[in-house]
């Protein structure tokens, strides 16, 4: 096990001029010792990248890649002593289940019976005791990619686990307990697992702390509260949450914050860096919309354009001015009608505000402290 | 009860009758043939199964048969595991790759008559680079006088010639398996060899079968090579059972015991790819059905 200490850029292209060039632009990272941690961001995002660079499969074309405070760039994944589990199943079809198992162990040299407690162990965590004797090419999908774990976490002197999404194969209700498995198993063996997905369920509920990326680029690190809280880049917030933030172009005029053809005021502390900014955006999660009459004071007009019943929640959408803001209703509310006029409520002290380049500049009513964080 | 649709058959028919006339009806001629002395067009006796007991004692059939099962089984041997290395040491990518398919597809194209011509120029111990040069080494070469050198000659002509196609069948099998693997074996921490024995082997296990049965088939037919290179000599040596049923049919003209003679042959290569069919599925299943059975 290590603390992992990424500073580098990557880029397949063997001479980079642009950003675009980069499949991972600079940056630099840490995973601490024994952490559950995800990387999330859409397809492309530069996420697998990163994983290959940290178990050696592929070098930095620049930057360095540090196991406790050792330079290991160079080496390969053996010499990093790096797992790795991929996201289709990889399994050896002519060995048994347990041979697979004991593959990564055997090709290390240690003594057979400390390979067999181990393999054990490990089929025991993930309910393959009762297959150990089968050959593995004849097995489910899911069971191999239990396989594919299992060799994974083999190994007792790891430095880290890495998985690339290891639950693209599953159904859906053996994803539920295979995430469980894999979160008990995390605090059963105290590794450090880095879990790379496109799915924010998936990577809210196993990780510890959530690396979000988007076009080579990591915009936030952080717990699921915090990226759900306070998006630090519009990116986050369009991406996390279902659906995700409501975005409304807005500006400083007259000591309050415009917003389509609205003057709402805001809290005192929020004055200095909003009318310094003069233009910005204002983010603010559908959970956060509240419906308020259409005449009441410090909420915009909307016109309703849609409304669907999800089964727990009501999703409204309405049109102010020249935007769209979706807020989500509890269904013991008064639901109103496609074309009302109704009042929403987007100040809060769950609202951000981004400036131009779409980081957050100020968000609630204590946005010193929040700026001081990020 | 499911309703029964007949008309189906006429969808098949088209396929009967082109199966009929390129297939069938051929067959049943040498059927005809080895059931019945034919002495002249108008002449003919119905014999029974003489024939084939007649073919069944020939002791000169018998050291053919030999013969050719020694040399598809000494094909096998050198040809698939000499196609494996050279599929293995293909480059994968690149302008290097299209290169090398091109180079190795070469041999293919070239048909077989033209190979034993080749070769028979190619091994003369007087104008062939490979015979002259065997001679100044001092090696004592002859393919026309001696019988091992041209049963070495013969088969070293085939294995130029086919190893190519066992090489691309398995370089298309090597293709196919997704870089997970290698990636994953190399976080395993397998050695070279473990990952061709328990990665590539595996996974090539398709296109071998192919590969064993097209190789086993065809080197069981072997005729056009020996017959340019040799003409079956010297002696017997490279008279393979093509040969000797040429010899027997068109040579002296016993169209009786030829036929005879062809069905058994036909029936042997038909019997023998059987058993090497389920002998490999087998290799592949035997477990699968174990496991099913606990």
């Amino acid at each position: 096990m290590a603390r992992i200490d990424l500073d580098l850029a990557h880029s397949y292209l063997p001479d980079p001029q642009q950003d675009s060039d980069y499949a991972l632009l600079p940056l630099q990272m840490s995973f601490a010792d024994g952490g559950a941690y995800a990387l999330l961001g859409p397809s492309g995002c530069g996420k697998t990248t990163l994983l290959n660079l940290i178990s050696g499969l592929v070098r930095p074309s620049r930057g360095a890649v540090r196991f406790d405070g050792a330079d290991v760039t160079a080496r390969s994944p053996q010499q990093r002593n790096i797992a790795q589990v991929f996201q289709f199943p990889v399994v050896y079809d002519t060995m048994t289940v347990a041979d697979n198992l004991a593959f990564p162990l055997r090709n290390r040299g240690l003594p057979p019976e400390r390979i067999k407690a181990r393999v054990g162990r490990i089929a025991e965590m993930l309910e393959l005791s009762g297959q150990l004797h089968q050959r593995a090419a004849n097995l489910a999908a899911d069971a191999k990619q239990k396989i594919s774990l299992g060799r994974g976490l083999v190994r007792e002197d790891v430095s880290a686990v890495l998985f690339d999404e290891p639950l693209t194969v599953i159904d859906p209700h053996l994803k539920w307990q295979l995430r469980r498995k894999l979160k008990q198993i995390h605090h059963e063996l105290k590794l450090t697992l880095i879990y790379v997905t496109h799915d924010q369920v998936e990577a809210l509920t196993f990780a510890d702390q959530v690396v979000v990326m988007t076009r080579g680029r990591a915009v936030q690190i952080g717990t699921a509260a915090e990226l759900f809280e306070r998006p630090q880049h519009m990116f986050v917030g369009h991406f996390i949450g279902s659906p995700g933030m409501n975005f409304l172009p807005a500006r400083w005029r007259e000591g309050a914050v415009e917003v389509a053809g609205r003057r709402l005021p805001v809290a005192p502390a929020l004055v200095g860096t909003l009318s310094a900014a003069g233009e910005f955006t204002l983010g603010v999660r559908p959970e956060h919309v509240t419906l308020a009459d259409a005449s009441a004071e410090g909420a915009l007009v909307a016109e309703v354009t849609q409304v669907l019943d999800i089964g727990t929640y009501w999703l409204l959408t309405a049109r102010a001015g020249e935007a769209l803001v979706r807020a989500r209703l509890s269904p013991a509310s008064a639901i109103p009608q496609v074309g009302e006029q109704v009042g929403l409520e987007v100040l809060g002290p769950h609202t951000c505000f981004y400036g131009r380049d779409q980081q957050l500049i100020a968000a609630g009513s204590e946005p010193q402290a929040l700026r001081a964080s990020a | 009860m499911k309703p029964i649709n007949q008309k189906a058959w006429w969808l098949v028919l088209p396929v009967v009758i082109c199966v009929a006339f390129s297939a069938v009806l051929p067959l049943m001629t040498v059927v005809n043939y080895s059931v019945q002395d034919i002495i002249s067009p108008e002449r003919r006796v119905f014999v029974g199964t003489e024939w084939f007991a007649a073919v069944m004692r020939d002791e000169e059939l018998h050291a053919a048969l030999w013969r050719q099962l020694t040399f598809s089984l000494a094909v096998l041997a050198v040809e698939i595991p000499l196609g494996i290395a050279l599929a293995l040491s293909m480059p994968a990518r690149g302008w290097q790759a299209s290169l090398v398919l091109v180079l190795v597809a070469l041999s293919l194209l070239i048909p077989w008559n033209v190979v034993g011509t080749i070769w028979q120029i190619y091994g003369r111990a007087d104008i062939g680079l490979l015979g002259a040069a065997l001679a100044w080494l001092g090696v004592d070469y002859s393919y026309t006088g001696d019988a091992t050198d041209a049963w070495i000659t013969v088969l070293a002509m085939d294995v130029w010639h086919w190893t190519p196609l066992v090489a691309l069948l398995c370089y298309a099998g090597l293709r196919s398996i997704p870089d997970a693997y290698y990636q994953a074996a190399r976080i395993d921490g397998a050695s070279r060899f473990a990952v061709f024995r328990y990665i590539q082997l595996p996974k090539l296990r398709g296109v071998l079968m192919i590969a064993v049965l097209l190789r086993f088939m065809d080197s069981f037919m072997i005729y056009t090579e020996p017959f340019v290179l040799t003409g079956g000599g010297p002696g017997n040596a490279t008279t393979f059972l093509s040969q000797y049923l040429t010899q027997k049919a068109v040579g002296q003209f016993d169209l009786g015991p030829a036929a005879a003679f062809s069905l058994i042959y036909f029936l042997i290569i038909l019997l023998l790819c059987f058993i090497l069919y389920n002998w490999m599925q087998r290799v592949g299943t035997a477990d699968r059905e174990g496991a099913g059975h606990e």
